[in-house]
């Protein structure tokens, strides 16, 4: 699966291993090449998710394979890569005897911003996520929400063409996420900044997201655009109170892909000519319909290994 | 998910399409921010009382030193013998600023913003070692200049008088920048091993002040080659070992130099070389592992 430079590719990277010194396997043989766009990095803790940012970032130098962030190599150009890259890391990283808009300002220097664009842009950053007349005040006495408000504002700061994510929703209340997953869906789609977001949790990565990669034990489990995932994946369940396995062989007649599923028939939803042809044969056979209707499948189940048939 | 397009936002993200500095300055960025952050400034207030006090102490220092010396005309200590005697100060304003420099970085976790920025490893550590040390030699050399005005409005010599003071003075601010380098290099690589500030500066503290004795035991052993090589126990035994050898007798008037280091004096320089680029290499290297984490 070697990438097709059709376009332009935001990372790529080819057979990337990489091996710490204890013999500990971070990403094993990893190729995937992703579009620009939001980006989802899905995988459990410990999959290699954070390992990859820092190889992506230049911190770290992969054991073997090649990798490509907008088109440069990390491992040899690093500081070129690092000046158009934004990076908000997971842990805790703001001095709390700063106040935001000092902090922001001076990160913008340490990018290269001249000193008043870099007031400027602090200002303008702290206001696109969300932090007014705050920002004159120390750090160390804000919300988490509005820490990691600021860590997103520092990545933004010197107006990278990447954004890399590190669990950007970490430690946040239900009302928090959602407003940081609005706010890296705006940076996504209307900054014009591509965005990679780490996260262990799919469910939340997946409503904001272009493209899904999943890691899980440093190998690539899938990468795939979010429309071709869920496409597939609109299914009609169906049931009856008996008879399940005579609509069944009806359905599967009628060349529609069919499969059980408990007490339930799923098929595949092509058109709304599904729909026709299921009630005709439910019809025809003269069973009892207890329910028909159409299932979004949630991405998280094109992951899950318990469903070893084809989708 | 995707929102509908079109939506007329009040003021919009704007990109950013000037000038992006290169190495130097954002060199000269971090280094500016250090020495901001060693005299508390854009700091909190407390964080400004300690080096305030300490530079309002050598400064009251100097200035008195100079008005005993207009008024009887005594010169009480030399612009190089300053540093000496104000070492004492120095050692405690490393052990405050050098872990207010780096330790307080580590500890709070903001070095994957620097090293995620096009910021080499090396120029992090080197900007603060660069910050540590101005503000060190401004805290020696400030007092010197205050001694020198003092002098040069009081001098009886006319223009030559001044001329001569400021031969004086300036080896004086060599000698503080070697106790600058000596100092800042040491107490930086000891802070950059902790994030834990009072651990910090608890151990730039033994560092200094408990090799001490080390000289003191080796010059008394009954051999005149170690007691000669005594003050390589102490790094402020060494920086003033250095200063007798270079200086003479603008740092020991009278001039009996040959007792206590006897021809060791190039040993001494060769050390004193030896320690900072040792100090150095290792705060590089520490610095380059921290980056990878």
């Amino acid at each position: 699966m070697l990438p097709t430079l059709v376009g332009v590719t935001l990372i790529a990277t080819e057979s990337l291993t990489k091996t710490y010194g204890g013999g500990v396997t971070a990403l094993a043989d990893l190729t995937v090449a992703v579009e620009p766009g939001i980006v989802g990095l899905v995988g459990a803790n410990g999959a290699g998710k954070s390992t990859l940012i820092k190889i992506l970032l230049g911190l770290l130098t992969p054991t073997s394979g090649r990798v490509r962030v907008l088109g440069l190599d990390p491992t040899t150009d690093s500081a070129a890569v690092r000046a158009r890259v934004g990076y908000m890391p997971e842990h805790d990283a703001l001095p709390p005897d700063l106040t935001a808009a000092e902090l922001v300002t001076h990160l913008g220097r340490i990018s290269g911003l001249p000193r008043t664009v870099a007031r400027e842009r602090a200002s303008e950053a702290l206001r696109h996520v969300g932090l007014y007349e705050e920002r004159y005040r120390p750090v160390g006495g804000y919300s988490t929400g509005m820490k990691q408000r600021v860590k997103l504002a520092q990545a933004l700061v010197h107006d990278p063409d990447l954004l890399l994510l590190d669990e950007p929703t970490n430690g946040l209340d239900p009302v928090g996420r959602d407003a940081m997953l609005a706010l890296v869906h705006r940076i996504g789609t209307e900054f014009g900044i591509s965005v990679l977001v780490c996260s262990h949790l799919l469910g939340e990565v997946e409503r904001i997201c272009d493209t899904l990669v999943a890691i899980d034990g440093g190998r690539l489990l899938r990468a795939d655009r979010i429309s071709a995932m869920t496409s597939v994946t609109d299914v009609l369940a169906v049931e009856v109170s008996e008879g399940t396995d005579e609509l069944a062989a009806r359905l599967a007649a009628l060349q529609l892909p069919v499969r059980r599923d408990g007490r339930l028939l799923l098929v595949e939803l092509a058109d709304d000519h599904t729909y026709d042809l299921i009630l005709g044969a439910v019809a025809e056979l003269d069973l009892p319909l207890h329910r028909l209707d159409q299932r979004r499948h949630r991405v998280a189940e094109l992951f899950a290994a318990r469903e070893p048939s084809h989708v | 998910m995707s929102e509908p397009t079109g939506v007329i936002h009040d003021i919009g993200y704007q990109r950013y399409t000037g000038p992006r500095l290169g190495r130097r300055h954002v060199f000269g960025a971090l280094y500016l921010h250090g020495l901001r952050t060693a005299f508390g400034l854009g700091r909190s207030a407390k964080a400004k009382i300690f080096p305030w006090l300490v530079l309002g102490i050598v400064t009251v220092v100097a200035a008195g030193v100079t008005a005993v010396r207009s008024q009887i005309g005594e010169v009480v200590m030399t612009y190089a013998q300053f540093a000496d005697n104000m070492s004492w100060l120095v050692i405690f304003f490393v052990a405050v600023v050098a872990p207010e420099l780096v330790s307080r970085d580590l500890h709070s976790g903001v070095l994957p913003l620097y090293f995620s920025r096009p910021l080499p490893r090396g120029d992090y550590a080197l900007a603060k070692l660069a910050a540590l040390g101005s503000a060190l030699w401004l805290l020696l050399g400030a007092p010197q200049l205050v001694m020198f005005l003092g002098a040069a409005f009081t001098t009886t010599d006319g223009m030559s008088g001044v001329w001569n003071e400021l031969l004086d003075l300036l080896p004086g601010l060599v000698y503080a920048a070697l106790w600058a380098v000596v100092f800042a290099s040491v107490g930086l690589l000891i802070a950059s091993l902790t994030g834990k500030r009072a651990f910090a500066a608890g151990g730039i503290v033994a560092v200094f002040l408990m090799t001490a004795p080390i000289v003191g035991i080796l010059s008394i052993m009954p051999s005149r080659t170690v007691n000669e090589l005594a003050m390589l126990g102490s790094p402020t035994a060494l920086v003033h070992a250095v200063g007798r050898y270079t200086l003479g007798d603008l740092l020991i008037p009278g001039g009996q130099t040959e007792d206590q280091i006897g021809g060791f004096g190039p040993v001494y320089v060769a050390a004193a070389v030896l320690l900072v680029a040792g100090c150095v290499a290792l705060l590089l290297m520490r610095y380059r592992k921290v980056a990878a984490r």
